[in-house]
């Protein structure tokens, strides 16, 4: 039995909303090293990092504009832009490249004109790479969304994309 | 009474349908009328078997997998929650005791002592399979008595650099300060490893205990714990964990009364290997740019927030606890050389028997490989093996016969490192894998050094000629050139190991840099 794609969950809302960044941000500014958590936190509750929040951030850390974007740009999680409603996250470490990961990012572009980094064309699914999930003993490994599935094949992939994008019910 | 049923909650066991066995069961036995508790337990490392149901009997628990949420039926069927018999011993997916697998039985499983076995998040669970014993025995010590214990029992950092855990805390201990503090580096970034996450989403409190003894070891009174991203399972695993030990006293202002305080923290990454990296790690926490920072000063004298610091990794501070509750003597037992105690080795990659293996040092690679873990998945023959993660050695089949001990790896030119085995049969490109290794290293450079951050990039294109065949010969000597320079001129290992797998791979498999592929070239 596969994964539960029947229950994805939505990537949040990526409607950006200044004075709920502002709380976002205040939430969590009293962390030591608060900065990474609040970016988590604004990803998690928008989707993305709007480079409109760069100088509130700096101004409530008391950094320098350039630090605050420094950090964004420094770590792959953070997005500049909304993704797609649904994240599916393909492993491409050496664990699952022995197990044939790359036989379905060819099979992703193939079959579903789906491009690593990419999101399709109605905005349902981004398909990314990532390096190791922690389950290499099942590999080849993907988190979609939250959830994570091992031992996938290209059967199992075909659903996932078809439930993502509303083409099977 | 009702029957106890033990279904994983672990995420590896997740990601093959673990959830929807627990709820078809639940279903089953609703519909039967039959009074069954559920416990979601970690795993029992046996990841291939997963989802693996476990019946508690009166001869002890029965297994069965790897079950299916549409095999329920099937097994109800079969009578396996009658307690006391066999179970459904005729059940085509019944495998007899847990304990009594080989596989689960040839192991010295100290780190891993409850994972499996327990509720992770039963405070009592725990207690009552030797949990916190350790730590009562530390606080009725003087500091510098544990580390002494710690010292004594060869633990050696199993992050990947080995460093003797003891000598690092006391040198922590010795520095003095207002504030000290405890690091745990759970960003296992390795390619085949997965230990870490299993210990934090299988027996989080053993962490948890490992930690707060660090703490009275070095006196330091704050922990954190620095999750990668990639694991969303395990780090709330871990802030579940946290939130009931501190309910239940263990951490906080006064742990356990002791009027001793210790406060726990996690912390998420976000994507970058490097972070991995001690130093570089520490920067990402303070909300940096991960980069590495050049040592001395040591993290145990200028660390965190420019305090001294103990950064560990998971697996390091998950085996303090047995080495205090079962005396440095006991761990030290285990083992071959200055490799004291146990590993737990993961298998993965392209292999029948893919789990976790916990193990004295001193088993050959061989042995784990072929008898543990039952060859390849495909049944095709093997061909290479990584280990170490995506900075270690690829050893070609004839090599298999080393020990699993640091040294005797170093001298083969391998490397320990967090305990990953990657295998792969013929099908693969060695070529392939070593471009691979430079690609990575382009991508995870913190870029403070220009052999890692541009010699890569000068790696993965030389590489790419040589596949192609152009002046292949002139370009195999660049290759070598460019390894020496990125080993000798980078700040860090991940510079200065990348050359490993890309020669090892040269070296060992030079045949695959030698087939004309001309649809490479064009790329
Ligand atoms: C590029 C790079 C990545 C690393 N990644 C990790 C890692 O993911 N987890 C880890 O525990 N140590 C990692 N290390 C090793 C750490 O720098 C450090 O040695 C370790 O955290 C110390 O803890 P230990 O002594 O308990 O092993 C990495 C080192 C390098 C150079
Ligand atoms: S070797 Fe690479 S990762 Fe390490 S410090 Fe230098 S540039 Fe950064
Ligand atoms: S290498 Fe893919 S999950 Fe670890």
């Amino acid at each position: 039995m596969g994964p539960k794609h029947d229950k994805l969950q939505l990537v949040a809302d990526s409607k950006w909303d200044d004075a709920q960044a502002l709380a976002v941000i205040t939430e969590h500014s009293h962390l030591d090293g608060a900065l990474l958590p609040i970016l988590h936190a604004l990803q998690e509750t928008f989707g993305y990092v709007d480079a409109r929040c760069v100088p509130v951030i700096a101004g409530i850390l008391n950094v320098s504009k350039a630090d605050v974007h420094g950090v964004i740009s420094f770590y792959h999680d953070f997005r500049h832009a909304p993704a797609g409603r649904h994240v599916l996250k393909l492993c491409r470490a050496e664990s699952c490249q022995a197990m044939g990961c790359e036989s379905l990012v060819d099979h992703l572009a193939s079959t579903h004109c789906l491009t690593m980094g990419e999101t399709d064309a109605t905005g349902a699914l981004t398909v990314e790479t990532v390096y190791c999930l922690g389950n290499c003993a099942l590999s080849p490994a993907a988190l979609l969304d939250n959830e994570l599935i091992g031992r996938l094949d290209a059967t199992k992939l075909d659903a996932i994309v078809m439930d993502a994008t509303g083409m099977r019910s | 009474m009702s029957v106890k049923i033990y279904v994983p909650c672990d995420a590896a066991a997740l990601s093959v349908g673990a959830d929807q066995v627990a709820a078809a069961i639940a279903a089953q036995a609703a519909k039967r009328g039959e009074a069954v508790e559920i416990i979601r337990n970690g795993s029992r490392g046996m990841l291939w078997l997963e989802p693996l149901v476990e019946v508690a009997t009166q001869q002890g628990r029965m297994a069965y997998g790897s079950v299916q949420a549409s095999d329920v039926a099937g097994l109800f069927e079969a009578g396996f929650i009658a307690a006391g018999a066999q179970g459904a011993a005729a059940h085509p997916l019944a495998l007899g005791l847990t304990e009594k697998i080989p596989y689960f039985a040839r192991q010295q499983r100290l780190t891993f002592a409850r994972c499996g076995i327990t509720d992770p998040y039963s405070i009592e669970d725990y207690v009552a399979h030797g949990g916190f014993v350790g730590l009562e025995k530390a606080l009725a010590m003087q500091p510098a008595a544990v580390v002494e214990e710690v010292t004594a029992s060869g633990l050696r950092g199993r992050g990947g650099a080995a460093f003797p855990t003891g000598i690092k805390w006391r040198t922590a201990l010795a520095a003095s300060a207002d504030q000290k503090y405890i690091v745990c580096n759970a960003d296992e970034g390795d390619s085949g490893t997965f230990a870490d996450r299993m210990i934090m989403e299988g027996d989080p409190f053993v962490l948890i205990e490992g930690m707060i003894i660090a703490g009275l070891a070095v006196e330091a009174t704050k922990g954190f714990i620095y999750i990668r991203s990639e694991y969303p399972h395990a780090y709330r695993a871990m802030n579940k964990a946290i939130e009931i030990a501190q309910a239940a006293g263990y951490l906080g202002p006064s742990v356990k009364g002791s009027g001793r305080a210790f406060r726990l923290e996690t912390r998420l990454g976000a994507g970058a290997y490097i972070c991995g990296e001690e130093t570089s790690l520490l920067d990402s926490l303070e909300g940096k740019r991960g980069q590495v920072r050049a040592k001395p000063p040591l993290p145990a004298i200028v660390g965190l927030f420019g305090k001294p610091t103990v950064i560990n990794n998971v697996i390091s501070l998950a085996s303090v606890p047995y080495v205090l509750a079962h005396g440095a003597k006991a761990y030290a037992d285990f083992g071959m050389g200055r490799s004291r105690g146990t590993l737990p080795v993961q298998l993965a990659g392209n292999i029948r028997h893919g789990g976790l293996f916990e193990t004295a040092f001193g088993i050959s690679l061989r042995s784990l490989i072929e008898d543990i873990g039952g060859g390849t998945q495909t049944g095709k023959p093997l061909r290479a093996v990584q280990i170490g993660g995506p900075l270690g050695a690829y050893l070609p089949n004839q090599d298999l016969d080393v020990l699993l001990d640091y040294e005797a790896l170093a001298a083969a030119k391998g490397m320990v490192g967090h305990g990953g085995i990657v295998v792969f049969d013929t099908s693969v490109d060695m070529a392939k894998q070593a471009r691979f290794a430079m690609e990575f290293c382009v991508k995870e450079s913190c870029g403070k050094c220009t052999p890692c951050r541009i010699g890569s990039q000068r790696g993965v294109e030389t590489i790419d000629r040589i596949i192609a065949g152009v002046e292949r010969a002139k370009n195999l000597e660049v290759l070598e050139d460019l390894c020496t320079v990125m080993t000798d001129g980078s700040l860090c290992a991940m510079g200065g190991l990348t050359p490993l797998p890309v020669m090892s791979a040269l070296n060992n498999f030079p045949e695959d840099f030698n087939k004309s592929a001309p649809k490479l070239a064009a790329e």
